[in-house]
């Protein structure tokens, strides 16, 4: 329902705002490869990931650690390390312009401004000796051309909008005089200021208690509903994914492996991983309707492959109860094996039990 | 033989294994040149519980609600401030290092972090082995057959006893502390957040693996965590803590079905549930932080933040008592019988203001 309505908000944006070209994708990454050269070999971190964004929506994407989600995030913003990262293919288009081409400076006018991010941890990503209102109008200084009295006018006024009370005298506090939750309000003031069109979150509310993370999560809907902003939800928890997200894209070992609408992909997983990662998360309520026994929970057996040493084939096919020789030998395609629902296995079919 | 659930609701209940009164533990602040004490973190403020034999009592809370210090104060790795720790029957909190050691035995901890708890320059087969021999149990051959028999009980194969840490994987270091923990066939193992540096499949894999394990050697769990879903799957009774104090304290089935304290009820609402279609419980988005456990809220630690707040709780402690059967709480809600849902009384308003 929520996002139906939510679509119907896209659509009248999209008629009362100018459309050019495409009419809603705002950021569409397309085989993506990002890849680490290290001493010890290459690392396909990112290998050959595509996905899009639409305006107004949340793409949440999910998997474990190692499996590539934030790498990919950070190519996007061309932010990764290099060496030893470079990103080695693919295209990540936003407005009409492929942002692997643009310069180091034009790249500077979007990070930030068009596109910008909030990370796990908010106190390394803070500066420790400036003032939070200080950090927050340096780029409206930066992207606006506002004066030094207007940035910090704009920078309380930001610190309104994400509900922090006395907002005038706390933009000149330091990022330790803040509690956690506080500090990842700041982050999301800081990212919203220059009302960017794409919002990157990487895992925004982890590092959080859960009464906290309640509330950056709503604080965040709530913004986006006000200001029309794409989010890009980077995250482990499919709790989170599932109150948030309208489409998700599932990583495993670099790849994504499955893309639907949230209510699809946790309905029918098309792909043996998520099916695996949907059973193996406990959740509340369940166990204790099971009449006070205690149900182990479904398990996936191994573990993430080491990105030096990927097996052949599909990657998942180790530690797949589904795996067949087929799969060993060769890697899956990324298939709509329902509508609009992809999926890259050989064998969604028996996922399914549509044979046998 | 009857079973443990039998036990536990049969009349005459069987010892506790642990029991638990009136622990407190406060950290001295000190400032200035001669180190005058200033002030106190109220870290772990009087709180009280019993764990069965294998039983799992769970124990969830906020980062700084206190539940770590009550894990490691109880194997007295802090020494408590006051209150009484009882293993058995035995009390042990006034006990020296030596005669405590053949308790040790008896009592073991899994940490959150299998990275930093793993010596980085010990094998993995003597990380395992050690306590064996500091505990004169097993030596030579002997002692290797054990750690064998372990590894494999947890799931890593005997020829990884010559690998390092830094060989092993997050799960699978996780699995070193657990055989760690296991080689001197305890009875109480303290788990500090096990899980939640875990992958969620991994973290799967590991709940199972001690849920097995508890099943076989009879093991009491005192199971920390913040993560209520995971909390609420192992164990059978589950401690809340705020600030210090252990604001509700029952079996699990009623702590989801009929929280009566407020912030149990925040807390349930405020996790996220892997459901897109779940009809979500109403949420209740608790305002503000919590605050500092070096000055505490008088009165009811919780009004700060709490719905429901009255005159009195700003005022008056609310006691942690029993509300029904094996179900204990400490609310000025209850104070005129049992009342769920929750509702703030209605000739009990709040001031004017």
């Amino acid at each position: 329902m929520s996002i139906e309505v939510k679509e119907l908000k896209a659509a009248i944006d999209d008629t009362s705002l100018p459309v050019s070209g495409q009419a809603e994708t705002v950021l569409e990454i397309d085989d993506l490869r990002t890849y680490f050269f290290t001493r010890d070999g290459v690392v396909r971190a990112v290998d050959g990931v595509s996905y899009s964004v639409r305006r107004s929506e949340t793409v949440g994407v999910v998997g474990e650690s190692g499996c590539g989600k934030s790498v990919t995030a950070l190519s996007i913003l061309r932010l990764v390390a290099d060496p030893p990262g470079r990103i080695v293919g693919g295209a990540i288009r936003f407005e009409g312009a492929n942002l692997l081409e643009l310069t180091e400076h034009e790249m500077q006018s979007i990070r930030g401004n068009d596109i910008s991010m909030i990370f796990q941890e908010p106190m390394t990503s803070l500066n420790p000796v400036l003032t939070v209102g200080h950090q927050i109008s340096e780029s409206i200084i930066l992207h606006q051309g506002l004066s030094k009295r207007d940035a910090m006018d704009k920078a309380v006024e930001m610190l309104r909008l994400v509900h922090i009370p006395e907002a005038p005298s706390r933009a000149h506090e330091y990022p330790h005089q803040l509690s956690g939750g506080m500090r990842q309000r700041v982050m999301i003031a800081m990212a919203l200021c220059c009302n960017p069109k794409i919002l990157i979150a990487d895992e925004p509310s982890t590092a959080l208690d859960v009464t906290i993370q309640a509330q950056i999560l709503d604080l965040m809907r709530e913004l986006q509903d006000k200001l029309g902003t794409a989010i890009v939800l980077i995250t482990h928890d499919m709790g989170v994914i599932a109150e948030t997200a309208s489409r998700v894209v599932v990583m495993y070992a670099g790849r994504k492996v499955e893309e639907a609408s949230v209510d699809d992909l946790f309905a029918q997983p098309c792909h043996p991983y998520t099916k695996g990662l949907l059973g193996s998360i406990p959740r509340l309520g369940l166990a204790a309707k099971a009449d006070g026994k205690r149900a182990p929970l479904s398990e996936i057996a191994g573990m993430v492959p080491s990105l030096f040493n990927l097996p052949m084939g599909c990657t998942f096919a180790p530690r797949c109860a589904y795996a067949t020789d087929h799969c060993h030998e060769e890697s899956p395609p990324l298939e709509e094996k329902r509508p609009r629902h992809w999926a890259a296995c050989w064998h969604t079919d028996r996922l399914l039990g549509n044979t046998e | 033989m009857m079973t443990k659930a039998a036990q536990r609701s049969a009349e005459g209940r069987p010892q506790p294994l642990l029991e638990v009164d009136g622990l407190r533990k406060h950290f001295p602040i000190r400032r200035g040149v001669f180190s005058r004490t200033v002030g106190h973190v109220y870290a772990v403020d009087g709180i009280s519980f019993h764990i069965d034999p294998g039983e799992t009592l769970g124990m969830v809370g906020e980062s700084g609600c206190g539940k770590t210090t009550a894990g490691k104060t109880v194997l007295k790795l802090i020494e408590p401030t006051a209150g009484t720790i009882k293993l058995r029957g035995k009390e042990i909190t006034g006990l020296d290092p030596d005669s405590m050691r053949p308790l040790r035995r008896e009592m073991q901890i899994i940490y959150q972090d299998p990275y930093s708890s793993l010596n980085p320059r010990m094998s993995a087969g003597n990380i395992v082995g050690e306590p064996l021999t500091i505990h004169n149990v097993a030596l030579g051959k002997e002692k290797e057959e054990r750690v064998a028999a372990l590894f494999e009980r947890v799931g890593l194969r005997p020829h990884q006893m010559a690998s390092y840490p830094h060989e092993f994987s997050g799960g699978q270091r996780q699995r070193i502390g657990i055989a760690r923990a296991l080689a001197l066939s305890p009875s109480l193992i303290v788990g500090d957040e096990p899980v939640s540096a875990l992958d969620v499949s991994i973290q799967a894999q590991v709940i199972n693996l001690l849920m097995e394990l508890q099943d076989e050697y009879n093991l009491s769990y005192l199971f920390i965590a913040h993560d209520l879903a995971v909390v609420e799957h192992i164990s059978h009774r589950i401690a809340v803590m705020y600030l210090g104090k252990i604001v509700e304290l029952t079996d699990r089935q009623s702590l989801f079905e009929m929280p009566l304290h407020p912030y149990t009820e925040a807390l349930l609402a405020a996790v996220p549930i892997p459901d897109p279609k779940a009809k979500r419980r109403e949420r209740i988005i608790l305002t503000g932080d919590v605050p500092s456990p070096v000055t505490p809220p008088p009165g009811c630690h919780f009004h700060t933040r709490c719905p429901y707040a009255m005159d009195r709780c700003k005022t008056e402690v609310p006691e942690l008592r029993k509300i029904q059967p094996g179900h204990w709480v400490s609310c000025h809600l209850h104070d005129s019988g049992p009342m769920f849902p929750l509702a703030r009384p209605r000739n009990a308003g709040r001031s004017i203001d």
